[in-house]
C-alpha cells in the first residue's frame, strides 16, 4: 500500500496547488467586473454567440477510434507486464491484435472519415 | 500506522464518492453532472486499489473515466442546445417514485437484517494479479483475446458507418 503514497501526494498537491492560486489571486486582485470584461475571450475578437453551441458530428468519430484504442490499451497492461516471462510467442500474438485493430483505422483512413474537410 | 491511514483514505474516498453522485443527480446543468460522474468513477478506482485489485482499478480509468466518459460529454456536446440545458430534476411521478424507492430499501433492509451468516473470501489476492492476468491472456485465454480484437473491429467499421454523413 505504502508504494501509492506518491499517487496521494501528487493528487494533494495537484489540487492544492490549483486551489491555493484561486484562492490567493481572488484575495489580492481588485474586483472590478463590467460587461465588457466578462465576455468570452475570443483573441481580440467579439465572440459570436453563446459559447454552449452543438459541437461538430466529426468529432464523434475520433472519439469511438480514441474509445476503441483506449480499450485496446487494458489489454496491453498486463500483457506488458506478463511479457518478459512470456517472450517472442507474447510479441507475436499482439502484433496480431494490434493489426487486426489497425485494419479498423485503415478502413477509416480509406472511408474519408479522418478527413477534415 | 499503514493500517490507520488506509481507513482514513477508504472514509476520504467513500465521501468523495457520495457526494460526487449525490450532485450528478442534483446539479441543474447536465455538463457539470458529467464532470461530478467521472470524479466518482475516479474514486471508485481508489477503492479498487484499496482491495489490492490493480488491475481493476487500472482498467477503470482508463475504460471508465477515459473512454465512458468521453462519450458522455461527446453525446452531451453534440446534442443541440444540451450543454447549457438547466434540467429540472423532479417530475410529476416524484412521488411514486419516492415511494418506489422507499419500498426498495426497506426490502433491502430487511434482507440485510435477515441474512444471518454473510460469506465472504478470506484468502488474499495473489500479490502480482496483473502478472497472472498478462500470462493467461497470453497462453490459457489465447483465442477469446483475439477475438476480442475482432469485435472491437467491428464495433469500430459499425460507428464508422453510423456515423458517416452521407455524401449523395
Amino acid at each position: 500500500m505504502l508504494e501509492y503514497l506518491a499517487i496521494i501526494i501528487f493528487i494533494v498537491a495537484g489540487i492544492g496547488i490549483v486551489l491555493f492560486t484561486f484562492c490567493f489571486s481572488r484575495l489580492i486582485r481588485p474586483a472590478n467586473p463590467y460587461p465588457e470584461k466578462t465576455i468570452n475571450y475570443e483573441c481580440a475578437e467579439i465572440p459570436q454567440g453563446h459559447s454552449w453551441i452543438q459541437f461538430n458530428n466529426r468529432f464523434y468519430i475520433f472519439g469511438l477510434i480514441f474509445v476503441i484504442f483506449d480499450v485496446e490499451a487494458v489489454f496491453l497492461f498486463p500483457w506488458a507486464v506478463a511479457f518478459g516471462q512470456l517472450g517472442l510467442y507474447a510479441l507475436i500474438e499482439m502484433v496480431i491484435f494490434i493489426t487486426i485493430l489497425f485494419y479498423g483505422i485503415y478502413y477509416a483512413w480509406r472511408k474519408g472519415a479522418l478527413q477534415w474537410v | 500506522m499503514v493500517e490507520a491511514g488506509v481507513g482514513i483514505i477508504f472514509w476520504i474516498l467513500t465521501f468523495v464518492i457520495i457526494v460526487s453522485a449525490l450532485l450528478v443527480v442534483t446539479l441543474k446543468n447536465i455538463f457539470h453532472s458529467a464532470l461530478f460522474l467521472i470524479l466518482c468513477l475516479f474514486a471508485v478506482a481508489g477503492i479498487f486499489i484499496l482491495l489490492h485489485a490493480e488491475f481493476l482499478a487500472a482498467a477503470q480509468v482508463l475504460i471508465y473515466v477515459g473512454a465512458v466518459s468521453i462519450l458522455i460529454i461527446f453525446a452531451i456536446m453534440l446534442t443541440s442546445n444540451m450543454a447549457s440545458k438547466k434540467i429540472i430534476q423532479t417530475n410529476q411521478n416524484a412521488l411514486v417514485a419516492f415511494f418506489a424507492c422507499l419500498m426498495f430499501l426497506v426490502v433491502t433492509l430487511v434482507l440485510i437484517n435477515k441474512t444471518g451468516v454473510w460469506n465472504y473470501s478470506t484468502r488474499n489476492l495473489p500479490a502480482e494479479n496483473i502478472l497472472t492476468i498478462g500470462k493467461l491472456l497470453m497462453t490459457d485465454f489465447m483465442l477469446p483475446f483475439e477475438v476480442v480484437s475482432v469485435l472491437m473491429l467491428a464495433a469500430m467499421i459499425g460507428a464508422i458507418v453510423l456515423a458517416r454523413e452521407d455524401k449523395a
